[in-house]
């Protein structure tokens, strides 16, 4: 919403200075988007007298003029046809910036004479396209020296506000002041064309409202022979100044309320308009060349203004061009209508059509204001056009607007801590329009017809606290509930802070990405299921909630490697789709790492990533999110996903913890990606919370007082026997002396038989009592040995 | 006799000394002491001297033996260290090499903003609560007096689901406020919670992201007021942009689920075409907040006559770009990894207000 603080002061008298104005706007409410003054650009002009233009004595086309600037006399070599003595031009000194030409004046010689400054055109000013001479103020007459900003009227500073959606009254300049009036910055003057024009004929063109409460109400008037033309030099400035375009007289005065008082209004040229008006539903496949020069189809959800036989404009939201005005406009009908809110949003939001009207109607345009409006525009249009009116047609009557509450004045208090005087609360409420009554039960405040948003006691509150001044709400510490701060995460939530660091610790670089993904990519993560499907995306890259963060994070290993990073680690924590239920989103710690698992080093020669890097990482934001992994198993499935023979899942029991491996070859082809990348997802809300029983304290540390003895065993075992079944084999020989089994080598090639591999582990035995004797330690072997081969058939390699 | 001795000190001594390693040395010592040495050689022979001189020259001997034994501890002292002197100089290493890589990783700024403003908060008695981020209409609008013809409740702002069995579309939350609606329907007054989580609106511009991050907080007690919702904004901005004297406004705005509603802007200084945080005469918006709508209380069940609250809600991004010096919001969902790097946080910068906020 646009203003010029000029034509605020149609409605308010103040001696208040613009930024005072523009302060108490934001504080109110309205809050100032941006102050732009036109005359700033032109300050560098100023009205100037040619003293004497005499011929160049060098070029046929030019003078040589002597100017005086106001400020003492310059020569100026001018090629204008109409320069000439005795004239009063615009002149611009030298050092000054041409917005037309983009030049910045420099002294010069022309042909011989000097020549400083310039009298300008309007191209040059870019006010239009006239270049055929220069600027002549000799009938106007100004004072030597007056800025040229404002002469031409210009000299007024643009407000723009950011309206929200609830102060329909502010799209109108007069709700502006009235605010300001309120606060105190000034008064509300008496409006404007207050006046009644008395009708002195019966309207030949009758209203008839078919929409219901679509639209309720509308005034009509019937004007004849008037003289449509170019409005008034002031009208357009001001229309100019907020950025709209005249047009002529009859449509400039309509969009002159519709931003002075937000009453929108329409002219039909009465002369094309078939019989009476009438105020019905759209029909199907109806069509209405709009005055946009756009043609739109009208459905029957919205409301129409239509003639006897076509539709002539959307109520509304856009009139027609068939009906339009122009300059051979003699015979008008003015319509000063109410259209329901919502039905006009609704509609507007179908045709795409952001017009002034709709901006209007669909935050609530006064219900009173329909026939004030229609008088007002009568006047104005009287005024410049000419022409006699008709009585009102009033159809309908206004839609319900009374609503009066409660009000407790202390709720002032108990809502905003600021202790506002009853007195000036009434005082504010009265100044916006709201009506006071206290009775034996209390106050009872009625909004006025202008303000559809007011609902309660605490719009209430919010009326006089807003005018009162949000500076005077106290700075209130929020008392503790406890002395000491309590945890603000539960143990689930306090898991991914301390994954994230784990990750991030391991060398992995935090990711944050979209929860949404290519369909056709969700598909080849297990999801693509249509429930979990954008109806409206942005585009076809992000129409699907995301199965998994894995693609996500290939897509950025993919345009990372664009960028020539060919080794990285990236992670995310965040969630993932399963359905859209409430219940259906799980919360991950997922990672890539792809490339090299380090850099290039003089002492370690770098290797591909593999799926132990991805297992690891796994392990790692388990662990730090409190998972048993010690306890966990390791099982070799994993999603499709995943390397088929490189890939696994940690589980406790049926519960899967996560999943890692290497990338399914295919996968990493529809990313681009060649070479390894190894990847995990952790779900971190399987995780059992630890017993809630027992507190913080461990159990009490055993140290042995006897040195444990290790012993080394290498199997022969089947190709297909895992690491981790043999190492369990071993541990379960001897449960009490056997207190750790590791792996430390595997073996396949020379001396071991096709298909069969050797795993090496190391086993603890620790002695309890005494120390192990060499047949004690023996026999020990033995038994590992034999569980050994019962679990695997694994035999000891020679 | 003591002739004998002397000059066999000075030769024994002499190649003492003049052994060049341990090894010859050790050739010395033999020569000298050994069974077949020097010394042990002449002391055979004192069985031949006369009795009076075979005393003293056995003391004589004696005390030769021990000053050899001496000179060769000393002299193997010395050759030893001269000898490890010579191998550490052979195992000299280049040390300006750079060390076994040991890459660290980074927090995302998101995050990390995200860590620091849980850690205000909580000091203050805020928990964390959380809800899903695929919402119902009634949760995400109708509950928050979102009325049926409330813009953002159109398709302008609003991804939809694919309609389920009951004809109604899932929404993805619009903010983080539906959880207001859920902690309320949980759970009795007072709440002090804080949510922060993932946010979707269809637009996607240089400022706006499709999905982007937002904290919301709710407060609902019997007296508390716009003083407290103050009061606890201005030590949240200026703990979070850690400038103590930070300007913070407080300026009347609308929002369906707050009646009144404020808008909060911090103090800036945009002169230089730099922006710096701070007094400088300028402003920047950073949050919405408000007395919660007593419909919305209604909604959920709370008595609206006894109970009171406040709420607000904020972009994690807008204050983390703010405070972090980050330029385009876009870069934040890229994943490039020299941007991750730069911007990004050491693992071990645990944000508290104790131990301080990010470095």
């Amino acid at each position: 919403m646009k203003f010029t603080l000029g034509w605020l002061k149609d409605h308010l008298d103040t001696t208040a200075t613009l930024d005072q104005i523009t302060d108490r706007l934001t504080m109110l409410g309205l809050e100032v988007d941006g102050v732009h003054n036109p005359a700033e650009a032109l300050k560098a002009f100023r009205v100037a007298y040619v003293i004497e233009a005499k011929q160049h004595p060098n070029a046929d086309r030019l003078r040589v003029c002597r100017v005086d600037t106001g400020e003492g006399e310059v020569q100026v070599v001018c090629g204008a046809p109409n320069a000439r003595t005795g004239m009063k031009g615009v002149f611009a000194a030298e050092g000054t910036f041409i917005p037309g030409t983009g030049i910045t004046l420099k002294p010069a010689e022309i042909r011989g004479e000097a020549s400083s400054g310039m009298l300008v055109s309007e191209r040059e000013l870019e006010l239009s396209d006239d270049h055929e001479g220069i600027i002549d103020l000799t009938d106007l007459n100004p004072e030597i020296g007056t800025p040229f900003a404002d002469v031409l009227g210009l000299n007024d500073p643009v407000i723009e506000i950011g309206l929200t959606p609830n102060r329909g009254d502010c799209a109108g300049i007069r709700g502006i002041a009235r605010d300001l009036a309120a606060a105190g910055l000034g008064i509300l003057k008496p409006e404007p064309y207050a006046g009644k024009v008395p009708g002195s004929f019966e309207s030949p063109i009758k209203v008839h409202l078919e929409a219901g409460d679509a639209c309720p109400m509308f005034v009509g008037r019937y004007i004849r022979g008037v003289k449509n033309g170019p409005s008034p030099a002031w009208l357009q400035r001001r229309l100019k100044a907020i950025g709209l375009r005249p047009i002529s007289a009859l449509v400039d005065i309509t969009n002159y309320f519709t931003m002075d008082r937000a009453r929108p209004l329409h002219v039909f040229d009465a002369d094309k308009v078939h019989g009476d008006i009438h105020v019905r539903f759209g029909r199907t496949g109806e069509t209405l060349e709009a005055l946009d020069g756009r043609t739109y189809t009208a459905d029957e959800t919205m409301t129409m203004v239509a003639d006897e036989r076509v539709a002539e404009a959307f109520g509304g939201i856009i009139g027609g061009e068939p009906s339009g005005c122009s300059e051979a406009t003699v015979n008008i009908f003015l319509e000063s209508a109410w259209f329901d809110p919502i039905r006009t949003a609704a509609t507007g939001r179908k045709l795409g059509v952001h017009s002034d009207a709709r901006y209007r109607f669909e935050r609530g345009v006064d219900p009173q204001s329909l026939v004030s409006g229609a008088e007002a525009a009568a006047a104005m249009i009287l005024e410049l056009c000419g022409g006699e009116a008709s009585e009102l047609v009033i159809a309908g009557k206004e839609p319900a607007w009374l609503r009066s509450f409660e009000f407790r004045p202390a709720r002032v208090q108990e809502l905003t801590g600021v202790n506002v005087a009853k007195a000036e609360a009434r005082q504010t409420l009265e100044a916006l329009g709201f009506t006071w009554h206290e009775g034996c039960l209390g106050v009872q405040v009625a909004a006025p017809s202008w303000r559809p948003d007011v609902h309660g006691e605490a719009d209430l509150v919010e009326e006089v606290i807003r005018v009162h001044g949000y500076d005077a709400i106290p700075i209130t510490p929020l008392p503790r509930l406890t002395s000491l701060p309590q945890p603000a995460m539960t143990e689930t939530q306090a898991r991914r802070p301390r994954a994230r660091r784990a990750l991030a610790s391991r060398g992995l670089l935090e990711a944050v990405t979209f929860s949404f993904l290519p369909k056709v990519q969700a598909v080849k993560f297990g999801g693509g299921d249509d429930a979990l499907s954008l109806i409206n995306p942005i585009s076809a890259e992000l129409d699907q909630m995301r199965p998994s963060i894995l693609p996500n994070l290939l897509y950025a290993a993919q345009r990372n490697r664009d960028r020539g990073l060919r080794s990285a680690g990236l992670f995310e924590v965040g969630p993932q789709y399963r359905d859209p239920s409430h219940t259906g989103q799980d919360l991950m710690a997922t990672g890539l790492r792809w490339g090299q698992a380090g850099p290039r080093h003089w002492a370690e020669v770098p290797r591909a990533v593999d799926a132990f890097d991805a297992k690891a990482d796994a392990l790692a934001a388990l662990e730090a999110a409190g998972a048993p992994v010690a306890t966990a198993q390791i099982a070799a499935e994993a999603p499709g996903w995943y390397h088929p023979g490189q890939s696994g899942s940690i589980r406790l029991g049926k519960v899967i913890l996560a999943t890692f491996g290497a990338i399914h070859p295919a996968i990493l082809r529809d990313y681009d990606i060649e070479g390894a990348a190894v990847g995990f997802e952790c779900f971190l809300d399987r995780i059992p919370l630890p017993r809630a029983k027992g507190g913080k304290a461990r159990p009490l540390l055993k140290v042995e007082a006897l040195l444990p003895v290790e012993r080394d065993f290498a199997f022969l075992v089947d190709a297909g026997v895992t690491a981790d079944a043999l190492a369990r084999a071993a541990r379960q020989a001897d449960k009490a002396m056997i207190t750790d089994v590791s792996v430390f080598d595997l073996y396949t090639g020379k001396g071991v038989p096709e298909g069969q591999k050797s795993l090496a582990i190391a086993v603890t035995y620790q002695p309890r009592e005494a120390t192990l004797t060499d047949e004690q330690i023996e026999a020990l072997g033995e038994k590992v040995v034999a569980a050994v081969a019962k679990a695997t058939g694994g035999t000891l390699r020679g | 006799m003591a002739l004998a001795i002397d000059q066999l000190r000075a030769d024994l001594l002499a190649q003492v000394e003049s052994a060049a390693s341990t090894a010859a040395l050790d050739d010395v010592r033999v020569s000298a002491l050994g069974r077949k040495g020097a010394i042990t050689e002449q002391m055979k022979t004192l069985g031949q001297l006369p009795a009076d001189e075979r005393r003293a020259a056995g003391q004589a001997f004696n005390a030769l033996k021990d000053e050899v034994a001496a000179a060769l501890e000393a002299r193997k002292a010395a050759l030893e260290a001269a000898e490890l002197e010579a191998r550490l100089a052979t195992e000299r290493v280049d040390v300006t090499l750079p060390v076994r890589p040991q890459p660290e990783g980074r927090m995302h700024p998101i995050m990390q903003a995200w860590d620091e403003l849980v850690a205000i908060f909580g000091e203050m008695g805020f928990v964390i609560a959380e809800g899903p981020d695929i919402e119902d209409d009634w949760h995400n609008f109708t509950a928050l007096n979102i009325g049926e013809e409330h813009p953002s409740r159109q398709e302008m702002d609003t991804f939809y689901l694919t309609e389920d069995a009951d004809g109604a579309c899932p929404v993805l939350r619009t903010h983080t406020s539906p959880v207001q609606i859920r902690t309320m329907l949980a759970q009795e007054p007072p709440i002090r919670i804080i949510v922060p989580g993932r946010t979707f609106r269809s637009d996607h511009d240089a400022t706006h992201s499709p999905m982007f991050h937002q904290v919301e907080g709710l407060v609902i007690e019997e007296a508390t007021h716009m003083g407290h919702l103050k009061g606890t904004l201005i030590e949240f901005c200026r703990a979070f942009f850690g400038v103590q004297d930070l300007p913070v406004r407080f300026r009347n705005s609308h929002f369906p689920f707050t009646e009144p509603s404020a808008e909060v802007d911090i103090g800036c200084d945009r002169s230089g075409g730099g922006l710096t945080i701070g007094s400088g005469g300028d402003w920047l918006e950073i949050l919405g907040s408000g007395m919660v709508h007593p419909k919305v209380l209604e909604y959920c069940g709370i008595d609206s006559g006894r109970y009171q609250g406040w709420a607000f809600g904020m972009g994690i991004e807008r204050i983390a770009m703010l405070k972090y010096g980050i330029p385009d919001l876009r870069t934040m969902y890229d994943s490039d990894l020299r941007w991750l790097r730069h911007y990004g946080f050491a693992p071990l910068d645990v944000p508290s207000l104790l131990g301080g906020l990010a470095r």
